[in-house]
C-alpha cells in the first residue's frame, strides 16, 4: 500500500503552495485533484479555440521587486519563485463607483488619499488615522481573536457613505460574510487592494499555476489529477489516509480505479483546500456542526466575459477594474433575484502595463453577487441555458450603465453561474470566499487533518498561498524542526 | 569545514531562500536581519536547510546564535568538523 507523509486534497493555489513546502524539505507528499485541471477557483479552460481564466480579476498585493516585508515578497520567498518568473503587470487605474462620488486609486496609495480628502474633506483626518490603524493591525496571526469591522469602521470614519466605499471592494474581493467583515479580514484587504494594489500576471493564471505546478514536481511532489478524496480514514482520532475514486468527464463521473491503483492511501497528515465543512463531510461517522454552530457560506457569483475586436481603451474604457454600486448603502448579501445587478465589479483584463505579451482581444468581465438558491434549482439543460442568456444580457445591460455600448464590438461572450462554481470545486453553495467563520488555526477535530486555503481564512489567490505555506510550516514543518531540536538537546 | 566555507554555506542558503536579495556585500558583523530582509520564517528555513543539507540540528533555544555571519561560523564550526 502507497504511503505518504503528508497527503493534500486540492490542486488549488493553497494545495499546491503548502505541496511546495512540505516537498521542499523531503517530505513524500502527494496531492490529489477531483478536477483535470489544477488551479480549482481560479483555474482556466478553452472554448471556441480561445483560452480564458476562470475567475482572474487582478493579483491583489502588488509589490515591486525585493519590497521589504510585503506579503508577496515573503510568499514567493518561502515558494523559491522568483519575483521576475510572476511577469507582473501593472494596473491602470481603478475606481469605486457610487451614484454621486468615484474614488480613483492605483498601486500609488497618495492617489487614493487625496481622492478621499477631495470628496470627504471633513473625515480626512479620519481617514489618515484610520489607515495607520489598519497598517499596524496584526491580521495575519493564526490564533487572532474574532472582531466585526463595521463598528471599528463607524467609530474611526463616522461619514457612512465613506464607509461603504471602502467596504464595497474589499468585501467583494474577500468578505465571506454578509454585510460586515471579520476586522482581521477587513485589513488584510484593504492593505492587499489600497494598500498594495493590483497587477496581472502575464499569460494571466496561468503562469501562476504553471509556476507552482512545476515547481512541486521539481522538488519531487506526487501530483494525481482526477483523482477524488472520497473518505478521510481515522483510528481513535487521528487521521491516518484517505480513500480515492476517480473522477471524469465534464459531468464528474466517477468510475472505478485502473487495476493495480491503490484505492486506500496512508499518511499521518492530511491537509484540505476542500472547504471547512465540506472536509468534515468526508470523515466516516463525523457529525456535521448545526447551522448555527458553523454556517454554510452563501455568497455566490455570476460572471460574464465579453471577448472584443479591439482593446477596450479603443472603446472609451481606461480603467483596469471598476466597482460599482449604484445607491448610497451597498448591499453584500446572498442575491435575492438570480444576481443582484446593483453593484459588481467590471474587470478590463487589458488594462495593464503589459510587458511584452498583449493580450490579442479586447477581455471585459463584469461580475455580479448571484442566488445559489435559484441557479441551483433550474433542471439542465433547460431552463438553466435560457435563465442563463437571459441574465447574460442583463449582466450586460448594467455594464453599459458604467462604459460606452460595447455590444457591436463583441466577437464572443461566455458566463458562469455559482452552478458552474460548485461543479469545478465543490465548494458548497458554490460559495467562492468559504464559510462565514473561519478556522485560522487550520485545526479539525481529527488529529493530524488540518485545513488550508479558502476556509483557514486568507481568501484570494495570494491568500490562499499564504493560507498553504502558514498550515504548512506550523502544523508540519515547525513541529518537526523543534522536535528534532528538543531531540537533540 | 572551515571558517570560509561556512559563512559561504549560510551565503549559499539565504541565495537560495531569497533569490532577489543582493548577497555581494554582507557585513560579517553586522545582525543579518538589518541588513538583509528575513523575518522568522526565513530563519526558520535557514534552520531546516542546514539540517537538510549538512545534517546538523540547531534547536530553537539556539536559533539566536544565527543572528550575524560571524555567529554562525563560531557556533557551527564545531557542529560542521567533518562535513
Ligand atoms: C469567479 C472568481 C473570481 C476570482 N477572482 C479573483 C481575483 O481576481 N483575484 C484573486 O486574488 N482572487 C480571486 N478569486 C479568489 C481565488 O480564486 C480563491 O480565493 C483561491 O483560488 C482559493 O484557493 P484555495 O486553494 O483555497 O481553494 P480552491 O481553489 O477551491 O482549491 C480547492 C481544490 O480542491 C479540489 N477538491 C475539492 N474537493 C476535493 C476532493 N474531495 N478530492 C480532491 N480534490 C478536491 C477542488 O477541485 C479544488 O481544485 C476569484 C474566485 C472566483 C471563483
Amino acid at each position: 500500500m502507497a504511503r505518504y507523509d503528508a497527503i493534500i486534497i486540492g490542486a488549488g493555489m493553497s494545495g499546491l503552495s503548502a505541496g511546495i513546502r512540505l516537498a521542499m524539505f523531503d517530505k513524500k507528499v502527494l496531492i490529489l485533484e477531483r478536477h483535470n485541471i489544477p488551479g480549482g477557483l481560479n483555474s482556466y479552460y478553452h472554448k471556441k479555440g480561445r483560452p480564458f481564466d476562470v475567475g482572474l480579476h487582478a493579483l491583489t498585493n502588488y509589490a515591486p521587486k525585493n519590497a521589504r516585508g510585503a506579503p508577496l515578497t515573503k510568499l514567493l520567498r518561502q515558494l523559491r519563485i522568483p519575483w521576475d518568473a510572476l511577469r507582473l503587470c501593472e494596473q491602470h487605474g481603478s475606481e469605486v463607483r457610487f451614484p454621486d462620488v468615484r474614488l480613483r486609486f492605483t498601486n500609488d496609495f497618495e492617489v487614493l488619499r487625496q481622492q478621499v480628502h477631495a470628496a470627504f474633506p471633513h473625515a480626512a483626518d479620519r481617514f489618515d488615522a484610520f489607515v495607520r490603524f489598519v497598517r499596524e493591525y496584526d491580521d495575519v496571526s493564526l490564533d487572532a481573536p474574532q472582531v466585526a469591522a463595521r463598528p471599528v469602521l463607524e467609530e474611526k470614519l463616522g461619514d457612512p457613505l465613506l464607509i461603504e466605499m471602502l467596504f464595497c471592494p474589499v468585501m467583494l474581493y474577500g468578505s465571506a460574510v454578509e454585510d460586515d467583515m471579520e476586522l482581521g479580514q477587513f485589513c488584510t484587504m484593504f492593505k492587499s487592494i489600497f494598500l498594495e494594489g493590483f497587477a496581472r500576471p502575464e499569460g494571466g493564471v496561468r503562469t501562476i499555476i504553471k509556476l507552482l505546478r512545476d515547481k512541486y514536481l521539481e522538488l519531487g511532489g506526487e501530483l494525481k489529477m482526477k483523482r477524488g478524496v472520497r473518505r478521510i480514514l481515522e483510528e481513535d482520532g487521528r487521521v491516518t489516509g484517505v480513500e480515492v475514486e476517480k473522477v471524469t468527464g465534464a459531468d464528474a463521473h466517477v468510475e472505478a480505479l485502473p487495476p493495480g491503483e491503490d484505492a486506500v492511501l496512508e499518511a499521518p497528515v492530511v491537509i484540505s483546500s476542500a472547504g471547512y465543512l465540506e472536509t468534515l463531510a468526508l470523515i466516516e461517522g463525523a457529525t456535521r456542526p448545526t447551522d448555527d454552530e458553523f454556517p454554510v457560506g452563501k455568497l455566490s457569483y455570476m460572471e460574464t466575459i465579453l471577448v472584443l475586436d479591439r482593446q477596450p481603451r479603443d472603446l472609451g474604457i481606461d480603467q483596469t477594474i471598476v466597482f460599482f454600486n449604484d445607491s448610497p448603502r451597498f448591499h453584500y448579501r446572498a442575491a435575492e433575484d438570480y444576481a443582484d445587478l446593483r453593484s459588481g465589479v467590471i474587470c478590463a483584463s487589458n488594462n495593464f502595463a503589459h510587458v511584452t505579451d498583449p493580450l490579442p482581444e479586447g477581455i471585459l468581465r463584469v461580475t455580479s453577487l448571484a442566488s445559489w438558491d435559484r441557479w441551483s434549482a433550474l433542471a439542465r439543460p433547460e431552463p438553466y441555458a435560457s435563465v442563463k442568456q437571459r441574465w447574460h444580457d442583463a449582466q450586460v445591460d448594467a455594464l453599459l450603465r458604467y462604459v460606452p455600448d460595447v455590444r457591436p464590438n463583441v466577437v464572443f461572450s461566455d458566463c458562469f453561474t455559482p452552478r458552474t462554481v460548485h461543479h469545478f470545486t465543490r465548494h458548497l453553495r458554490g460559495a467562492i470566499y468559504g464559510a462565514p467563520k473561519k478556522v485560522r488555526t487550520g485545526l479539525t477535530p481529527l488529529n493530524g487533518l488540518f485545513i488550508c486555503g479558502t476556509d483557514q481564512g486568507f481568501l484570494g489567490i495570494i491568500g490562499s498561498m499564504l493560507s498553504g505555506i502558514s498550515i504548512a510550516n506550523a502544523r508540519v514543518l515547525q513541529p518537526a524542526a523543534q522536535g528534532a531540536s528538543h531531540a537533540s538537546s | 569545514m572551515q571558517a570560509t566555507d561556512i559563512s559561504q554555506a549560510i551565503l549559499d542558503i539565504i541565495a537560495s531562500i531569497a533569490p532577489d536579495e543582493d548577497l555581494s556585500d554582507v557585513k560579517p558583523s553586522v545582525r543579518l536581519r538589518d541588513q538583509l530582509d528575513l523575518d522568522s520564517m526565513d530563519f526558520l528555513d535557514i534552520v531546516m536547510e542546514l539540517r537538510k543539507r549538512y545534517g546538523v540540528e540547531v534547536p530553537e533555544e539556539d536559533y539566536p546564535k544565527l543572528a550575524t555571519l560571524d555567529s554562525c561560523v563560531e557556533y557551527l564550526t564545531p557542529l560542521m568538523a567533518g562535513k
